[in-house]
């Protein structure tokens, strides 16, 4: 017999086994999401940027078998992070908007979705189609997903064209610069996503989600607004600037478990854990516990979260030459650092009065504070030779961020 | 015994144990109406999407990993 049909043959029995345990699967439907709709402000300040935005989620279902969501999200930065100190260029402020449509369609114990999404920035555009499947199965223990993404994005570099130094925020006009892309205005990126799931009733008290996901990204990868440091000891600084050169391709593997347990004394815990690798020897794992406690009309939330990478094969916070190597980054988020996030967060639950058509509503209010404790990047702003603080000995840079989030939900 | 043949012997016996097991009924071992726990708000995985989403965004793109979580998003968060 064939090698090949050998294998063919197993994947039919296999196949078989799969289709014996649909069938096998009694035909009680599934249910949709409940209605709902929320409303979000957030503030977010740490590493010299500030950021203010606000989001609305609206969810509705149409008939027995449809649910519609939409979402829209509006991001104001203004500010400026230590990239852009380090780069010389003045704070700044830019808005990003972004918009989602999402549609749910349950037949049997089946659930499709569909979804598209349309992010904006003056220097980044964003469009993604994303479809997905879930089934339930062994009596509703057990259900099934995969999803798939495809995402279309416009990288742009902005450069300012006016500046008024008496503004708080220098820049009047900002054009686009094309001498980033080799004379082009716009460079593409494409990213694909493929994922499959898991969720698993364990037992009258616990459930298990597994998530594993597979990212390609083609095209332009580099940020444009970020660049290496090179020794250069003619300047008086020791140092030079030049743009860093990234792959033009990426894939990514990440699997992703949480497990929740119901407390006797009417409380839950949540353990979280991620793998991450990827093709340019990034390593990550993320831990994170969480512990949820109702109380009258209040739910208190609590978690605290541990994150470590390890930096891609081409980062360094020095070169030896501008040229050094064909790829050279010293983008931080692809440099080896720690992160901690504490979190807590607390909502009261309330009826509006006469508003009989709701049938909950909740206020809400959520901080994290972030410590980003990083173990190969420096903090170039304190090079100082006067000092005798040279390039490559300067401290390593930290970095702390606030995120608040307060939001008002309506169930219908 | 060579390593494709213990492969193949492993791959043969799981496909015979899925067989046997798909084709049998599958007693759910929590029954629906020993699910009241689960079903409690706050056993949800996802209990604020539209407060999650935008945390899921913030830590995104501070880090090099993503994915593993469900999620998607859009935006660079560049600079």
């Amino acid at each position: 017999m064939p090698r090949s049909w050998r294998g063919g043959r197993w994947l039919v029995a296999v196949a078989a086994g799969a289709l014996c345990i649909l069938y096998g699967a009694p035909s009680r439907t599934d249910v949709l999401p409940e209605d709902r709709a929320d409303v979000l402000g957030t503030y977010y300040s740490g590493g010299g940027q500030d950021i203010t935005g606000m989001s609305v989620l609206v969810r509705k279902k149409v008939g027995d078998h449809v649910s519609l969501s939409y979402n829209h999200l509006e991001d104001i930065v203004s500010g400026a992070s230590i990239d852009v100190r380090t780069s010389g260029a003045s704070p700044y402020r830019e808005k990003r908007t972004q918009d989602g449509l999402n549609g749910e369609f349950l037949y049997g114990k089946t659930t499709y979705t569909l979804g598209v999404t349309h992010s904006y920035e003056p220097d980044y555009r964003s469009n993604t189609a994303s479809f997905g499947i879930s089934q339930s199965m062994f009596g509703d223990l057990t259900t099934v997903s995969m999803t798939y993404h495809r995402t279309w994005n416009d990288v742009f570099k902005m450069v300012c064209l006016v500046e008024d130094p008496a503004l708080d925020y220098h820049c009047v006009e900002k054009v686009h610069d094309p001498s980033a892309f080799n004379g082009k205005p716009e460079a593409d990126m494409d990213e694909r996503s493929y994922g499959v799931g898991l969720t698993q009733i364990l037992t009258r008290n616990s459930i298990i989600s597994a998530n594993f996901e597979v990212i390609t990204d083609q095209g332009w990868l580099s940020n444009p607004y970020r660049e290496i440091v090179y020794a250069s000891p003619s300047n008086s600084s020791g140092f030079a600037l030049a743009p860093e050169v990234d792959p033009s391709t990426r894939t990514s593997n990440a699997l992703g478990l949480d497990y929740k347990y119901f407390l006797p004394w009417h409380a839950a815990l949540d353990l979280q854990y991620r793998y991450f690798e990827d093709t340019w020897h990034i390593r990550a794992q993320t831990a994170q516990i969480g512990y949820t406690q109702p109380w009258h009309n209040f739910t208190f939330d609590g978690d605290f979260r541990f994150y470590t990478q390890t930096h891609a094969d081409f980062y360094s916070d020095l070169f030896s030459a501008a040229d050094a190597q064909n790829f050279e980054s010293r983008n931080r988020e692809l440099s080896s650092f720690n992160s901690f996030t504490v979190g807590t967060g607390v909502s009261y639950e309330f009826h509006i009065p006469h508003a009989t058509f709701l049938s909950r509503s909740t206020a809400n209010f959520r901080i994290d504070h972030f410590l980003f404790d990083y173990k190969d990047f420096r903090d170039l702003e304190l090079v100082d030779p006067s000092k005798g603080i040279v390039v490559g000995s300067e401290p390593l840079y930290t970095v702390q961020l606030n995120v608040m989030q307060l939001f008002f939900s309506v169930w219908y | 015994m060579s390593i494709a043949r213990r492969i193949f012997g492993l791959t043969a016996a799981v496909g015979l144990l899925s067989q046997l097991w798909a084709c049998s009924p599958i007693e759910p071992w929590v029954k629906p109406y020993e699910r009241e726990r689960l079903a409690d708000p706050i056993m949800a995985f996802d209990r604020n999407p539209v407060s999650s989403a935008y945390m899921d965004h913030v830590i995104e793109v501070r880090s090099a990993s993503r994915g593993g979580s469900g999620a998607a998003g859009g935006g660079c968060g560049c600079n």
